[in-house]
């Protein structure tokens, strides 16, 4: 965390208020750090032009890791290392390995996925989030400026948010 | 700036809004618990001393302790993992499948219905596990370890072995979702902590939570992994009651031999997994006093699945006995003819009746919307569907191919003390989660809670 940042925080309750805000903002040149929300509101990441998340993009790659790993890991048990006729069948016989190797690629793919995300959300037991809003997690949505990072004066931004809607405007030092 | 909507009824009701919601479901975590509470748990927990008592003698002695013999190698151990197994189901298809439908209602409930599935599967672990006798040389036979056996490696042939993987891969992945879940609202509880001044919860908290942030970058990408997780536990759910149905049906024993037996075992297991979720959330809404989150609408909706599970394994029942007929074979149509009127008649008929008849009462409106009959036909339809595991397992394996092989299977107070001991268990772990965790997912039902809340009325 850097020392002594400066911020506006905005504080909203309504997520349709919110959405209007941050397209109305954002029109007028604000930088906004990010916005916190008690619940997932829908939209909120486009007007905030994000870009769509990779993670179905990492969770596919894990299982077809998973995928791999299990075919190849039966087939060298069963088939090389210590070949056995199992039922009449060949030693390599692609049909019961199939379940196995569905499950290997659920597994893979849900914790890689799952271990990503808290990797690239840098979300770890022993961080602590900085405190914009403690009614974040509540009944508010708290929309957090850094100032440093905007060309418009403090005054100005906080005119801007006083006519989007916000309901209280704080300014914070991290 | 709240809005009903005219043709469905509010899932949530009283009126509530985002901060009732936060105060009404961490109250239960905040404070001290109620002396029902305590209760519950004296009694769960003197239940899993005991239990641990004779899982220890089944260690100690062997599986000797039990009532089986040469001819009923299977009987109350399978019967509970199979049972057991089933009733996780409704968490995953609560919190999985209703989500890719976007059922809304089933936010109120999903926290509950999953930590019941790990706890369920926990307890349904345990059986096979303690079955392999020595549990600590179990891991070489169950997973494919370099052991001192020749490099001898595990049978990927077996369903037995397909079920290790399956219950292994189900449980972890049930529980990764679980836990993503709860991950904003232990946030919830931090920073109510924080503003309280309970450092020492707060920094717990903030731990379980991983410092959640509740920013929009992180939520978007909390919500894809949402999805995918629910796209993943979809089919996970329905492999895991194939494979263990599949333990069966790939042996060669008359009653257990038939095709039909994935799709029935999947309907049976949601059957039950929902008769399990109503029997604990009545009890939890009214001891936490969720009323208002846990609707009787929500109870009628649970209700009807109960409805068309309950009629899938009825039809899958009498199918098995039509094809029985139909198929010709002597074998198979005396294994069902002695079902219904051999010596474990009684067994059949109580699965009949519990799990065929008991479920259609609910097509009447004032039985499924009624909480005590409810609670009644929960209870009714799992001993139901554990008499079908037992039908099963024990009524195919009693009569043997030679008439002199012929065997009872009678359980002893160890078969009991295990049965026993799960349920301890499960009560324990299950009373646990309602007093440290928050049992109602708060996030989910603030972000609905404009939509399909009761409006509020001003005075």
């Amino acid at each position: 965390m850097d020392s002594n940042k400066n911020y506006l925080v905005g504080i909203f309750d309504d997520e349709d208020v919110l959405l209007h805000a941050v397209e109305q903002i954002r029109d007028k040149g604000v930088r906004i750090e990010e916005v916190y929300s008690p619940f997932p509101v829908h939209g909120l990441d486009e007007v905030l032009g994000y870009t769509r998340s990779r993670l179905p993009i990492a969770a596919f790659l894990f299982g077809l890791t998973g995928t791999s790993l299990a075919l190849l890991m039966q087939i060298w048990m069963l088939g090389y290392d210590w070949p056995m006729i199992i039922g009449g069948k060949n030693y390599a016989s692609l049909p019961p390995f199939i379940p196995v190797t569905f499950e290997l690629t659920v597994l893979l793919s849900a914790l890689g996925m799952v271990a990503t995300f808290l990797i690239v959300s840098d979300m770890k037991p022993y961080k602590w989030p900085i405190p914009f809003d403690l009614r974040s997690t509540d009944d508010k949505h708290a929309m957090a400026i850094d100032l440093a990072s905007n060309k418009l004066s403090k005054e100005e931004i906080r005119s801007i948010l006083k006519d989007s809607g916000a309901q209280e405007i704080n300014e914070k030092n991290f | 700036m709240q809005v009903s909507s005219a043709i469905r009824e509010p899932l949530i009701t009283g009126g509530k809004t985002m901060h009732d919601v936060s105060e009404d479901i961490s109250r239960q975590v905040e404070g001290k618990p109620a002396p029902l509470w305590w209760i519950a748990f004296g009694i769960s927990f003197v239940l899993l001393c005991y239990g641990f008592y004779c899982v220890c003698m089944l260690e100690w002695v062997g599986i000797g302790v039990w009532g089986l013999n040469k001819t009923v190698g299977w009987a109350w151990d399978i019967t509970n993992f199979v049972w057991w197994v089933g009733i996780g189901h409704a968490g995953t298809l609560i919190s999985a499948i209703l989500l890719l439908f976007r059922q809304r209602w089933r936010m109120s409930i999903n926290r509950a219905a999953e930590a019941m599935t790990i706890f369920a599967v926990i307890c349904a672990a345990s059986f096979p596990a303690f079955h392999m006798g020595r549990l600590w040389v179990g891991f070489y036979w169950a997973l494919p370890l370099p052991n001192a056996f020749g490099s001898l490696w595990v049978n990927f042939n077996s369903p037995l072995l397909w079920d290790v993987f399956a219950i292994s891969t189900y449980f972890t992945v049930s529980l990764v979702f679980w836990y993503m879940g709860l991950i904003p609202d232990f946030a919830v509880i931090r920073d109510r902590a924080v503003r309280a001044g309970n450092k020492v919860r707060a920094q717990i908290y903030n731990g379980l939570s991983f410092g959640w942030s509740g920013g929009a970058r992180t939520w978007m990408r909390y919500e894809s992994v949402a999805l995918i997780l629910a796209g993943l536990s979809t089919p996970l759910v329905l492999s895991v009651h194939t494979i263990v149905s599949m333990d069966f049906a790939t042996s060669v024993i008359p009653g257990w031999h038939t095709t039909i037996f994935p799709p029935y075992f999947v309907a049976g297991a949601i059957f039950s997994g929902f008769a399990m979720v109503l029997t604990l959330l009545l009890v939890t809404r009214k001891v936490f006093k969720l009323e208002d989150y846990i609707t009787i609408y929500h109870i009628e909706l649970m209700n009807i699945i109960i409805i068309i599970t309950g009629s899938i394994v009825g039809i899958a029942y009498i199918t098995e006995f039509f094809i029985a007929w139909y198929g010709q074979v002597p074998a198979e149509s005396y294994a069902f003819i002695n079902r219904a009127t051999g010596p474990y008649w009684w067994a059949y008929w109580s699965m009949m009746t519990c799990n065929v008849i008991s479920p259609q009462l609910f097509w009447i409106k004032k039985i499924r919307t009624s909480i005590v009959a409810t609670f009644v036909l929960s209870i009714v339809v799992n001993i139901g569907m554990w008499f079908e595991r037992f039908v099963i397992i024990v009524t195919s394996l009693h009569r043997d191919y030679l008439p002199s092989s012929w065997a009872m299977f009678y359980p002893t107070r160890f078969d009991v003390g295990q049965y026993l001991f799960t349920f301890g268990l499960f009560f324990t772990a299950f009373l646990l989660f309602a007093k440290f965790f928050p049992v109602v997912n708060m996030a989910e039902i603030k972000s609905i809670i404009k939509s399909t809340s009761e409006k509020k009325h001003h005075g």
